[in-house]
């Protein structure tokens, strides 16, 4: 079926095609809307596209980076003061998707997808939407929380603050297949740690729950404490807490919640 | 609905055809240029059969709405042969065996180019990732990766 196609040369244009029409998506990389399409989706009429600059600026020369809705994953690997996003950029897709899928529609794609989105969790990033009541920026929980509500609003940019140091940030995605597949369980944690302990622990799961999600039983359990091998085992004892993992061809809730710890366990530990 | 009018290069020519909304650029190729060389496999950015380079970069087409390379030059296989002459690629493919069935051949050849078009000697880890999005259901995956390492050492002596 044939859909309208609207193509705007600013954000705010598309915002206000979009809140206006319930049927409308909006077309980033393609990775979610065009395969909806050729899935035959019938509840999408019309595709929205903006041609606006600002949506695929990069900015990482500060301690906090904004990175467009439209920036692919491509363009983050090539940027080398994005170092900390590599591996979940590199965990997405083969090269094809990387040049394709963007930052902003990693935010909507569902299990077993939206790997990039753990990663942003872990790093309490900020998204900044348009709606048809003008542009607010929305921590990414509440964002993720309120997911299915999001059709008829923009996401313009994502904002983060750089990890405290390299070793502060840890990610990591179990797929059956390398290098590429979709995810098992996709598990981030930001770590920071002042005078020798834990201070401000987050921890992002993905393919737990129906969004991605935190980790807050775990973070509790680090909070505080020294990363030693007791602590790691407490939070590894906790991750499941919270979570609701669903069955789908790559693996079962059950096998989800058997891993989980297992992973979370060697991330923090270091080991491969 | 009415139709769009699309121009862009298709191999080194100039093309304009007429699309409906929502059309993406694998159908537009096959359907409306007559360019079989693209194939569908699964339409969800799985299997990579359907990739394209859109100025040089690799793009899988049935992800691709077709009026968004309005403008833009995009390389399919068909383009890739050097007049009577097979490319290095398609030449390494055929001597090493690296086509099966086929289906993937397209996809995997596009993958390559886009690999050795950047980077002419690459490793092979380098090769297994750059085909890492192309999915090959005979599982002839090694002499793929064989052809495309010949290819990148016949390019460098040549």
């Amino acid at each position: 079926m044939a859909v309208t196609v609207k193509t705007f040369s600013s954000a705010s244009e598309a915002a206000g095609a979009l809140s206006s029409d319930r049927s409308a998506r909006y077309l980033g990389g393609g990775t979610l809307v065009m395969r909806a399409l050729n899935e035959g989706d019938v509840t999408i009429s019309t595709v929205v596209r903006a041609h606006d600059q600002a949506l695929t600026r990069i900015d990482a020369s500060g301690p906090r980076v904004t990175l467009g809705a439209g920036v692919t994953f491509a363009r983050i690997l090539a940027e080398r003061d994005l170092a900390f996003l590599h591996a979940p950029a590199r965990s997405i897709g083969g090269p094809a998707v990387r040049n394709m899928g963007t930052v902003g529609g990693n935010l909507f794609a569902p299990n077993p997808y939206g790997d990039f989105t753990v990663a942003l969790l872990a790093l309490d990033a900020t998204v900044a939407v348009q709606g048809g009541f003008g542009a607010r920026d929305i921590p990414i929980e509440e964002f993720l929380q309120a997911r299915d509500r999001q059709a008829g609003t923009l996401v313009l940019s994502v904002s983060c603050t750089r990890p405290a140091s390299n070793e502060a940030f840890h990610y990591r995605k179990i797929a059956r297949i390398k290098p590429k597949g979709g995810s098992v369980i996709t598990l981030a944690a930001h770590l920071p740690v002042s005078g020798g302990r834990i201070a401000g622990a987050r921890i992002a799961l993905g393919s737990m729950a129906p969004t991605q999600i935190r980790a807050r039983a775990a973070e509790r359990a680090l909070e505080g404490r020294a990363l030693d091998a007791a602590t790691i085992a407490a939070a590894a004892s906790a991750a499941t807490e919270g979570t609701s993992p669903s069955d789908n061809a790559l693996g079962s809730s059950w096998y989800r919640r058997e891993i989980v710890g297992v992973h979370l366990r060697r991330l923090l530990s270091g080991q491969e | 609905m009415s139709k769009i009018p699309l121009q862009f290069r298709h191999n080194g020519r100039d093309v304009a055809i007429f699309v409906d909304g929502g059309t993406n650029l694998l159908v537009a190729l096959r359907e409306l240029i007559g360019d079989m060389t693209p194939k569908f496999g699964c339409g969800q950015g799985g299997c990579g059969t359907c990739s394209v380079l859109i100025d040089g970069e690799l793009h899988l087409s049935c992800l691709t709405l077709a009026e968004t390379v309005a403008g833009r030059a995009v390389e399919t296989l068909d383009g890739m042969k050097q007049g009577p002459n097979l490319h290095p690629l398609q030449r390494a493919f055929a001597d090493h065996f690296a086509a099966q069935c086929g289906y993937c051949t397209p996809g995997m050849l596009m993958a390559a180019k886009a690999l050795l078009d950047r980077n002419p000697a690459p490793s092979r880890a380098e090769v297994v990732e750059a085909i890492s999005g192309n999915i090959c259901r005979c599982t002839g995956y090694e002499p793929i990766i064989d052809a495309i390492l010949a290819a990148s050492g016949s390019r460098a002596s040549a």
